[in-house]
């Protein structure tokens, strides 16, 4: 029990000053995704279903290869930043802060073990 | 961690059934809520039925008869019995809406009455509304100015005067922000639906010479972005506002300034 006046309760610490930008930039992501998500399903689709050896000559192409690793950067990060939103709604106190984290360190290594799996395939 | 499930002393149990009103023809269930703070028991859903050819149309004419006339200690709030005050504001049938302008018409089978969902009760239907209220003080619910004060009176053309309509009509009867998720998990920090729409309807006023000062209150992760347009609240409106809208306006003004 803590006597706090109702405004003091409502007004809690104050705006924390930021927002407007994970928003914005939650927003080009999405826009960016509605262009790159038919180019990645047409880029894997065409890339499927060949040997080994055609796979290795298919990613090796830049065009294939920049739409993968656009794809794998910007869904993944887009991925990330959803899940914290659902994770900060949901979940509240150190659990959210510890969830918060693994959420970003998983997406990060996600992202990085795509783009050097890649990197050994075009290269 | 979030809560699936009620705690024991919140959970909903049979309550009593109040007998048929005699030689009724035209008979209605009603099933209502009742928790009562001081006798320490769990909450129940009491039955009662009403003749309706002696009973009038609305929600509320159906509760004010059931307390007149079978169970004077059924609790609610009301008064303008109009859709002006925002104070009869229950969950009917499933619904958050206003008990005096809801008809029974609207409703099939039995009416179930709740109070507003995730809000503490007072009693029976009466939610409590302090934070809620607090709420809406803190987003300066008043005109702020720093210029002199004209001689006669502020004016605002007929225009700008236009932009306050769908907002003004606010009664605050908390429907809205009892209906959205978002609000039922963060209250303590997420602003909801009825206090932004009301931030929006002095943000877009074009007397009010605040609007920096009120769009820093609202820059926030939560006060203001917790909004995941889901837009139950203007589903729920019960005077037909749209709060989501509202809402995505101050959006719009914050990334305007920003970017």
């Amino acid at each position: 029990m803590r006597y706090l006046t109702d405004r003091k309760r409502a007004v809690g610490l104050g705006a924390g000053g930021s927002g407007t930008q994970g928003h914005w930039q939650m927003m080009v992501r999405s826009m960016i995704m509605v262009i790159l998500t038919p180019l990645f399903l047409i880029t894997f689709g065409l890339g499927l279903g060949g040997t080994y050896e055609e796979a290795l000559a298919y990613y090796s192409q830049p065009i294939p290869a920049i739409i993968i690793a656009l794809s794998l950067i910007v869904g993944l990060t887009q991925l990330m930043h959803e899940a914290n939103e659902a994770i900060e709604d949901y979940i509240h106190g150190v659990t959210e802060k510890l969830t918060l984290v693994a959420t970003k360190a998983l997406a990060y290594t996600l992202i990085v073990a795509g783009l050097f799996a890649l990197v050994k395939l075009a290269l | 961690m979030v809560q699936l499930t009620l705690p024991k002393n919140s959970r909903i149990t049979t309550g009593k059934t109040w007998p048929k009103p005699e030689g009724a023809t035209n008979i209605r269930k009603f099933q209502i809520y009742r928790w009562n703070p001081d006798d320490g028991q769990n909450p129940r859903v009491d039955t009662y039925f009403l003749d309706m050819d002696t009973c009038g149309p609305m929600v509320l004419d159906a509760l004010i008869k059931i307390k007149n006339e079978i169970d004077p200690t059924l609790t609610f709030r009301r008064s303008c019995r109009e859709g002006i005050c925002g104070s009869c504001a229950m969950n009917i049938d499933g619904i958050n809406t206003l008990a005096c302008i809801y008809g029974m018409d609207e409703i099939k089978g039995a009416v179930k009455i709740y109070p507003l969902p995730h809000m503490e009760v007072v009693k029976d239907l009466i939610p409590d509304l302090t934070h809620f209220y607090a709420q809406h003080a803190s987003i300066m619910p008043w005109l702020e100015t720093k210029t002199n004060r004209p001689a006669k009176e502020w004016k605002q053309s007929i225009d700008d005067r236009k932009k306050l309509d769908g907002l003004y009509e606010c009664v605050m009867c908390a429907s809205c922000s009892t209906s959205c998720p978002s609000y039922w998990w963060n209250s303590d920090r997420y602003l909801g639906p009825a206090a932004l729409l009301h931030a929006y309807r002095w943000i877009i006023d074009s007397r009010d010479e605040a609007t920096g000062e009120r769009l820093d209150e609202l820059e926030d992760p939560f006060k203001l972005y917790r909004c995941h347009t889901i837009m139950n609240c203007a589903k729920t409106c019960p005077k037909g506002l749209n709060p989501a809208k509202a809402i995505a306006e101050i959006k719009k003004m914050m990334v305007d300034r920003a970017v």
